[in-house]
Order: structure tokens, then C-alpha cells, then sequence
């Protein structure tokens, strides 16, 4: 992590935990990732692993309490988030980073018309009158392709069909041009025609303005096409850290190795699926050791007890940063 | 697309009924039978239902709310039965001597403008109160959840036919309703007071659970149960009915609260029970004349109904959240 | 929106001539029509014979019914057991009627809503067990309880009001009765809004506004409040109609010479044509108010569409 300052977004061992009746979840337990301008970093793990809960924290939109940030820095253009009155950093929210969440039904307001919610942004943050920020509306329709936009923009989310709904949640992730944008399994809820459509408008607006894009998904095909680098998270930590390409060719951890085995291929038709042995771990109890290691077919007794850190990886032929949270990397490299 | 009057019926279903009882109906409409657990499949359609409860059951046992409510409404059970247990006096021996009078040894009530004793009458009202909210909700739960439950089930001409019948009764405001029939009734027992309140609060429960039955309906392993061939009766019983009961046995309890308390107003109008039936509406209405000079006559029996509506409504609140997942 | 209107409007004529057939024929059934007409005294066979036919009432209960109504339509309410035109008591009933329920809605709007949007917002805090209670324990009291006792500290023993309300029956004098009236369904605004606000709360399209950086106010009062007072205001609309009808009680206590008053009146007196005249009446407010708040509903809530 040589050009550390330059980073758009730092977040620094990050912590979470929810207070529950039934005791206390470790949702996010020390997490260090970070994004550029123009750079696209895919976060992928299975429901629970922490992923969606650590980009609340950047939003800060957690719900607290049952949430609770119990250590950790969040550095956003250098300005540490958690240090901020809550005002300051309402002004962020919206104008500097922005979140596209993944199902756009429950998350525009049914009883609002599309074009007052993107308005909304105009006029909140940069004080529009409502027609000028009406205009803003549509010309934000037109640039994200909605046909029609003009006459469709006094229209209602329900009114519009699940891709196109999309595109109004990126239309108003997009409307302040921040410099962050935070994508929440964007395409999840979407039909496989559409999610390819939509995955590319988000692209090629990224590239447009120069933004830096959380991609958050278990998907892994999305993944390969858009993303640069690949952070893995499990039990609430980052596993596997590597640029794209590399961990296709081979994963240095063996739950990611789990998760592309267990990935339909053309090429082994007739054969059995993989399938990580084993459930996700109960938050609330991790098991000691490597938080992975009940499930890990390479598992040795060091992985009960000890915490593997997240280790460089170096072999021949790897020009940028990799890394691994296993005991036995190099073994999983190999094969 | 969703029938227009269907998402306001639950703030119509009760408005009829004087606002009484539009609290378990408005709220209600929340409660989604079956759960997060609805419909594993065709075979054991039972099993979501029995898992609701049993889910529910856990919930209760630990919420002090409904322990509080539980006891109290015990309590109230065992002294009408046998009001003697606390109780040594009798509620018709009075004296016009002690008129009025405030509390003293042996009658820490006082006594009420006729010079009965006031703790012993007040012991005794729960009967009546009791017996009034007990029967008319066992009429109103039966007689609702059979014709709003075929309705539902059925569809149809009888839904239409049903349907406007509520409306019928429900454009018809409760205690006017109760002035008109029970102006001209003589019998001094309860049962036309219990057959007033059945008649005209049926329609709220049937209501209730036509669309719960409506619901329960489109679950999936309903579905399933009706491709698989079973016939009407045993998809009613079996795989509906489990689901649909829950959001009646809510509404229920909430409103035999309420009917307690409506007995009363009827009373305070001179159209409620008569004496010599001790009950606390015809005690309090007869202490509201003599309120400036002697209140304890009317405040007694008036805490002790507060009380019992108010362990019923927290009953049926604590039944609710059990039921309903949402909350949890 | 037109065909539902009217679809609406012809559902509502059965449900209007059920109703007012339902009183008519309780009242007829189970009183005895003319028992009011001879004084305190009973009458004797003659004159009840003689009055009888004058009034129709030896023709069968459905021409009477028939009959009536076609009066009605006509604008001729009858005569009251005093010899006064129906119409005339209505028309210094209902004004006094209408002032009360107004009063009452408007007390239901400001504190139920504020009190259940604070408790929402606040849940489980002491504030909302505090109001949760209070509520609890309002809804359990029974109206003419409450109403008593607050004519007795408000109106006897501290001298804040007037405990009986005058003829004229002004804003100011019903502001305590209306109050009263309001009280349940004013606990039950509270509790309505406060678990619409608490189901709400926590719904996708608030963590979005809050993701839009939009000042915590904003997002309560455009976003989450608007989805929330939905059900609120159907109820509080359907309440206008249930609050007149239920509004005997309150004009008692406070000797209110309203619409409740004419009709307890008309029943002790047993004359049909009062009480049918303005059970009829009442029952048009509330099947208007339900249509309005049907209507209404669509306004607040662009997903429902009339087919």
C-alpha cells in the first residue's frame, strides 16, 4: 500500500457488531480495502460475510444502534468519515460517494413521482429551484436511456419496469456526480437480459466521470467484466485481495477456490457441481482460528487456532498487489 | 391490481361499531398468517401453522405483558364463578342508613347511594361484566368466522351478497343500534344485551376473516393442496383454517374488552342490564348522579372495568406481536 | 377513476336502503309507534285505531317503508312526537353535530398524529411506553367515564369550563366535550401511526433517502411520514361518520342539544319518524365519508388504480 494517501476511499481495519437479544453479531471484523478514481473494486462473499454492512458503514447509513462501528478508520478524500458531525457528513452522502441499491422497488418511494426523487437531490444539496431541478430530472432520464423521459418523469417507480427502475436508482446515484459510488448487488434482482444492459451503463458512466465504484456481489460472471481488483470477504473478513485476472487463473484461498468451482461451466457439462461443503458461520460465533476452517478441505490444526493475517502473495510473473488470509497460500496457489 | 377497497377495509371494518373496536381491526390487517414459515411444500400444510403457534407461544411466555394481562383475567375468571371466595357480603343487602357513606372498617369502598356495600357489589359486577364479554365473543368469533371464512373461501355471488350485508351493518353506529333494541326490553337477564352485540358485531370479525382467508388462500402449498385434488372441506379445515385463525383469535380478544365496556355505556343510556343483576356498568351509571358529592361510588367499579378491558386489549396486543413476524 | 365512481355509487344504494330498512323496521318491530303520541298516558284502543290510519300504520311495514322513503326523497322527514317538522330539528341538530365532530377530528389530527409519529419514531423508549400506556388506558375507560369526570374537575371543582354546554353550542364550549368524543379514536390515531411509522421506519426507500444525504426532517416528513399517514387518514376519514353516530353519549354528558340528543330523545318518545329521519341522514354521512376516503386513498397512493 505504497500510494496510501492518493486512495479516493481507505477504509482501515474496520469493526462492526449488532446488539441483539439473542446476543452480540460480529458483522464486520477488521476490514482494509480501498478504491481509486476510475477504479473498480468488486467486493464478493455470500450473504453475511460482511460486505454489505461494511459499505453501510462507508455510506453511513448503518442503524444504530442495533450497529455499532467499534474501531476503525474510514478515509474518504483523506477526511476520516467517523470523525465527522453528522451534518458534515450528510453533505457526503449524495454529493460525494452514492449508493445504487439492489432492489429498486422497495427502495424508491412508492408514493413519490420518479422525477421528485431525483429532483430531491438538486434542490437538497444545491439548493435548485424546483423546476430548474425538474429539468435536471430529465436530462439525468435521457443521459441513464429511459425513452420518453420528458413525459415519463411526472410517472411513479411502479410504473416502470425492473431494468428501467434500475436505471432511475443510477440515475440518482449519479446525479451530483460524486466521486464514489457504492453498488449494492445492482443487478441481483434483475432478468439476466437486463443485468447485462444495466451492468454496462454503469460502466460506461464510471469511465465518463472518472468515478471509483464498490461493486458489491456474490456474482462472480458480473465480476470478470467489469471489475479491476477482487476483494473476497468471509465471516466479516477480507480473505483474498487480488487484481482480477490473477484470481481467475488461480486463487490463493480456498473458499474463493470454492466459489469458482462452484460455478457452472460450458466446458464441464455432465459433470457434478461443486459445493462448499458446510454453512456460512453464525456471527455470533465465529469459530477461533480461521473463521473458514470448519469448512476448509486443507485444513490443519494451525487453522483452529491461529488467525491467518493477510499475507502478501508473490510468485513470478505478478506485477501488481497481491493477497491471502490462508495459512497454506501457497499450497492453494499450486493447486 | 389491487381492488381499491380492499387496503382502507381495515380502517372501515371497525368505524361502524362506534370506534370501539377499531383498534384489532385496524391493526389487524397487519398480521400475515403463516409467516416466514408459510407453505414448505403440500404435504404437511399443517406444520406452518403449528410452528406459528408454537413460535408464538415462546414469545409469550417470556413477555411480562401477557403474564400481567394472563393473571388478571385468571383472577377475574375465578371471581365470577365464585365471587364468595373474596367477598363475604351480599351485593343486594344494603341499608339507605349508610348512604353514601366513604370508606370504613369492614367496607373499605363505602357505600353507594342506595347503602349497599361497594367492595361487594364491585366483586360481584365482574360476573355479569364477564359473562356479557365471554358469550357475546364466543357469538361474534363463531357466527363471524363461519360466514366471513365460506365467503372468503367461496367467492363468488355469497362474497358479493355477504359483503353488502356488512356494509349494511356496519353504516349502522353500535350504541344507536343498542338504544333502538333494547329501549323496549324488559328481561332483566344478560342475553339481550348478548344477543344485541352479536347481531350487530358479527360483521366486524367476518370481515377479519374473509380476508384472511382470502390470504391464507394464495399460499402456495394451498395452491399446491388444491392441484393435488383435495377436496373443499378438508382444504378449509386443514390447510386454511390453521392459517386464518390467528388474526379472528386477535380481533376477538381485543373486542371482548370492549364489549365489556359497551355494556356499560348501554347501562349509563338505561338501555343495559337492569337490576337486581349486579354489574359494574349499572353501578357506575347509578353513582354518576351522586359524582360531586360521593365519587368513590363511581370510581370503584369504574377501575375495576378499566382494569379488565385493559387486560384484554393487552392480551390480544401481546397475541398480536407474537403472531405477526413482521415485528419480531 | 369516473367508472369507479359511479361503481362505487350504485354499490352504496342496497347498503343505504339496507341500513335504513334495518332501523326502520327495528324501530317499528320492537316499539310501539304511537305509544308517544298520546302524552304519558296510554292511548285508548279508539284513538290508537284512528291514529293509526292516519299515520299508515295499519298498512303492511314494507308500504310503510316505501312510503317514507318516497317522503324522504321528497324532502318530507315527518313530524316529531312535539308536532315539529323533522326537518327543522336536523337543521338545529346537525350544525351543532357537525361543530363537535370537527373539533374532535381536529384533536385526533394534531395530538394522534404528532403523539404517534413521536412514539414511533422513539420506540421503546420511555417516551413511547409512557403514551403507549396512557393510550392503553384511555381506550379501556369508558367514554361517559371520562367524560364525567372531566366535567366534574374541569367544569365543577376547578371552574375551567362551563359543564353544561349552551344552546348556541360555540367553538370554544365544545372544545372539552369534543375532546371527550375524540378520545378513543384519538388513542387509537396514536397507536395507528405509531406502528405505521415503526413498520416504515425501517423500509428501503427511507435508507435511500438517507443515503441522499437528506436532512434527517426531510426525510421524515417526505418520505417516511407521507407512506406512513396513508392508513391514518383512511381511518380518521371513516371516523367522521362513526363520530356523529357515536356522538350521543358526549351530548348527554354535556347536554349538548345535538344530533345524539334528538335521537335519545326520539327513542325514549318512540317516534319512528325522528329516528328513522336521522339514522337515515347518518348513514348518508358515512357511506359519503367512506366513498371520500376510498377516492382519497388513490391520491395518496399512486399504486392503487380503479379498474
Amino acid at each position: 500500500m505504497a500510494n496510501t494517501a492518493s486512495k479516493l476511499l481507505e477504509v482501515r481495519d474496520l469493526h462492526v457488531e449488532f446488539r441483539t437479544r439473542d446476543g452480540v453479531a460480529k458483522a464486520v471484523n477488521g476490514v482494509d480495502y480501498g478504491v481509486d478514481a476510475g477504479e473498480t473494486l468488486a467486493v464478493l462473499g455470500e450473504s453475511g460475510s460482511g460486505k454489505s454492512v461494511t459499505a453501510q458503514a462507508i455510506m453511513g447509513i448503518l442503524d444504530i444502534p442495533p450497529g455499532r462501528i467499534t474501531s476503525g478508520e474510514i478515509l474518504f478524500q483523506g477526511q476520516d468519515l467517523l470523525k465527522l458531525k453528522e451534518d458534515e457528513r450528510r453533505k457526503i452522502r449524495g454529493a460525494g460517494m452514492a449508493m445504487i441499491f439492489q432492489d429498486a422497488l422497495s427502495s424508491l418511494n412508492p408514493v413519490l413521482s420518479v422525477g421528485d426523487q431525483l429532483g430531491e437531490m438538486f434542490v437538497v444539496h444545491r439548493g435548485m429551484s424546483r423546476k430548474d431541478a425538474r429539468a435536471k430530472s430529465v436530462e439525468l432520464m435521457d443521459r441513464v436511456r429511459i425513452p420518453a423521459a420528458k413525459e415519463r418523469v411526472t410517472q411513479y417507480p411502479h410504473q416502470f419496469s425492473g431494468g428501467m427502475r434500475q436505471r432511475i436508482m443510477i440515475a440518482m446515484a449519479m446525479a451530483l456526480e460524486p466521486s464514489l459510488i457504492i453498488a449494492d448487488e445492482p443487478t441481483t434482482a434483475l432478468d439476466v437480459t437486463v443485468q447485462a444492459q444495466v451492468m454496462d451503463l454503469l460502466a460506461e458512466l464510471q469511465r465518463e466521470l472518472n468515478m471509483g465504484l464498490i461493486l458489491i456481489t456474490h456474482d462472480l460472471g458480473v465480476v470478470a467484466d467489469v471489475a479491476d481488483t477482487i476483494a473476497v470477504m468471509y465471516a466479516g473478513r477480507i480473505v483474498e485481495k487480488a487484481p482480477v485476472h490473477e484470481i481467475y487463473k488461480a486463487p490463493a484461498h480456498p473458499y474463493t477456490k470454492g466459489l469458482l468451482e462452484s460455478i457452472p461451466r460450458l466446458d464441464q457439462k455432465g459433470q457434478d457441481l461443486f459445493a462448499i461443503k458446510g454453512l456460512p458461520p453464525n456471527l455470533m460465533n465465529i469459530p477461533p482460528g480461521c473463521a473458514f476452517n470448519p469448512r476448509c478441505p486443507m485444513a490443519q490444526d494451525v487453522c483452529r487456532t491461529d488467525v491467518p493475517p493477510l499475507a502478501t502473495v508473490t510468485y513470478e510473473g505478478l506485477t501488481a498487489e497481491r493477497r491471502s488470509a490462508c495459512h497454506f497460500w501457497k499450497e492453494t496457489l499450486r493447486g | 391490481m389491487p381492488e381499491p377497497h380492499e387496503p382502507a377495509e381495515g380502517a372501515i371494518a371497525g368505524t361502524g361499531a362506534g370506534g370501539a373496536m377499531d383498534l384489532a381491526a385496524s391493526e389487524a390487517t397487519t398480521l400475515t398468517p403463516g409467516g416466514p414459515e408459510g407453505g414448505p411444500g403440500g404435504t404437511g400444510a399443517a406444520a406452518p401453522a403449528r410452528s406459528l403457534w408454537s413460535d408464538a407461544w415462546r414469545d409469550l411466555r417470556r413477555n411480562p405483558i401477557f403474564i400481567i394481562s394472563g393473571l388478571i383475567i385468571l383472577f377475574l375468571v375465578v371471581i365470577s364463578l365464585w365471587p364468595s371466595l373474596i367477598a363475604s357480603g351480599d351485593p343486594l343487602d344494603c341499608d339507605l342508613a349508610n348512604a353514601q357513606k366513604g370508606s370504613s372498617p369492614g367496607h373499605p369502598f363505602g357505600f353507594n347511594g342506595q347503602g349497599c356495600d361497594v367492595y361487594t357489589r364491585t366483586v360481584y359486577g365482574a360476573r355479569a361484566s364477564v359473562t356479557v364479554g365471554v358469550c357475546a365473543t364466543l357469538g361474534v368469533a363463531v357466527l363471524g368466522s363461519v360466514l366471513g371464512g365460506l365467503a372468503g373461501f367461496f367467492g363468488g355471488v355469497w362474497d358479493a351478497i355477504l359483503s353488502r350485508i356488512t356494509d349494511i351493518f356496519f353504516a349502522i353506529p353500535v350504541v344507536l343500534g343498542g338504544l333502538v333494541l333494547l329501549s323496549v326490553v324488559t328481561s332483566n337477564t344478560v342475553w339481550p344485551v348478548i344477543g344485541f352485540m352479536v347481531l350487530l358485531g358479527w360483521p366486524q370479525l367476518s370481515r377479519i376473516a374473509r380476508g384472511s382467508v382470502i390470504t391464507a388462500k394464495q399460499n402456495d402449498y394451498v395452491q399446491a393442496a388444491r392441484a393435488l385434488g383435495a377436496s373443499n372441506s378438508r382444504m378449509l379445515l386443514r390447510h386454511i383454517a390453521p392459517n386464518a385463525v390467528a388474526p379472528v383469535i386477535v380481533v376477538a380478544t381485543i373486542a371482548l374488552g370492549t364489549y365489556i365496556s359497551l355494556e356499560a355505556t348501554l347501562s349509563y343510556l338505561g338501555v343495559g342490564l337492569k337490576p337486581p343483576t349486579v354489574s359494574w356498568g349499572i353501578d357506575i351509571s347509578a353513582a354518576s348522579q351522586y359524582i360531586r358529592n360521593a365519587p368513590h361510588m363511581l370510581l370503584w367499579p369504574a377501575g375495576a372495568l378499566a382494569v379488565t378491558v385493559l387486560a384484554f386489549i393487552m392480551l390480544g396486543d401481546a397475541v398480536r406481536d407474537a403472531l405477526d413476524p413482521k415485528l419480531r | 377513476m369516473g367508472r369507479y365512481v359511479i361503481r362505487r355509487l350504485l354499490q352504496m344504494i342496497p347498503v343505504f336502503f339496507g341500513a335504513t330498512l334495518l332501523i326502520f323496521l327495528m324501530v317499528n318491530v320492537m316499539g310501539d309507534p304511537i305509544a308517544g303520541l298520546c302524552g304519558d298516558r296510554k292511548c285508548d284502543p279508539a284513538t290508537a285505531a284512528q291514529l293509526k290510519k292516519e299515520f299508515g300504520l295499519d298498512k303492511p311495514v314494507w308500504q310503510q317503508y316505501a312510503t317514507y322513503m318516497g317522503n324522504v326523497f321528497t324532502g318530507d322527514f315527518g313530524t316529531a312526537f312535539n308536532g315539529q317538522k323533522v326537518t327543522e330539528l336536523m337543521s338545529s341538530a346537525f350544525p351543532v353535530t357537525l361543530r363537535l365532530t370537527l373539533v374532535a377530528i381536529v384533536f385526533e389530527i394534531v395530538i394522534g398524529i404528532s403523539l404517534g409519529v413521536l412514539t414511533g419514531l422513539r420506540r421503546g423508549k420511555p417516551v413511547d411506553t409512557v403514551v403507549l400506556l396512557l393510550t392503553l388506558v384511555v381506550i379501556s375507560i369508558p367514554t361517559f367515564v371520562t367524560g364525567l369526570l372531566l366535567q366534574l374537575l374541569l367544569g365543577v371543582e376547578w371552574g375551567v369550563i362551563k359543564p353544561s354546554v349552551s344552546s348556541e353550542a360555540t367553538v370554544d364550549e365544545l372544545i372539552v366535550p369534543g375532546l371527550v368524543l375524540a378520545s378513543v379514536s384519538l388513542a387509537y390515531v396514536t397507536r395507528l401511526t405509531r406502528t405505521s411509522i415503526a413498520e416504515n421506519r425501517r423500509a428501503d426507500y427511507v435508507r435511500t433517502a438517507v443515503a441522499k444525504g437528506l436532512p434527517r426532517r426531510r426525510v421524515i416528513t417526505k418520505h417516511l411520514l407521507r407512506n406512513s399517514l396513508i392508513p391514518v387518514v383512511t381511518f380518521i376519514g371513516t371516523d367522521v361518520g362513526a363520530l356523529m353516530g357515536g356522538a350521543i353519549v358526549t351530548e348527554r354528558i354535556f347536554n349538548i342539544h345535538g344530533v345524539g340528543f334528538q335521537l335519545y330523545q326520539g327513542i325514549l318518545r318512540q317516534s319512528t319518524q325522528t329516528v328513522v329521519g336521522f339514522v337515515t341522514v347518518l348513514v348518508l354521512v358515512f357511506l359519503l365519508a367512506n366513498l371520500i376516503v376510498d377516492l382519497l386513498y388513490a391520491v395518496l397512493d399512486p399504486r392503487i388504480r380503479y379498474a
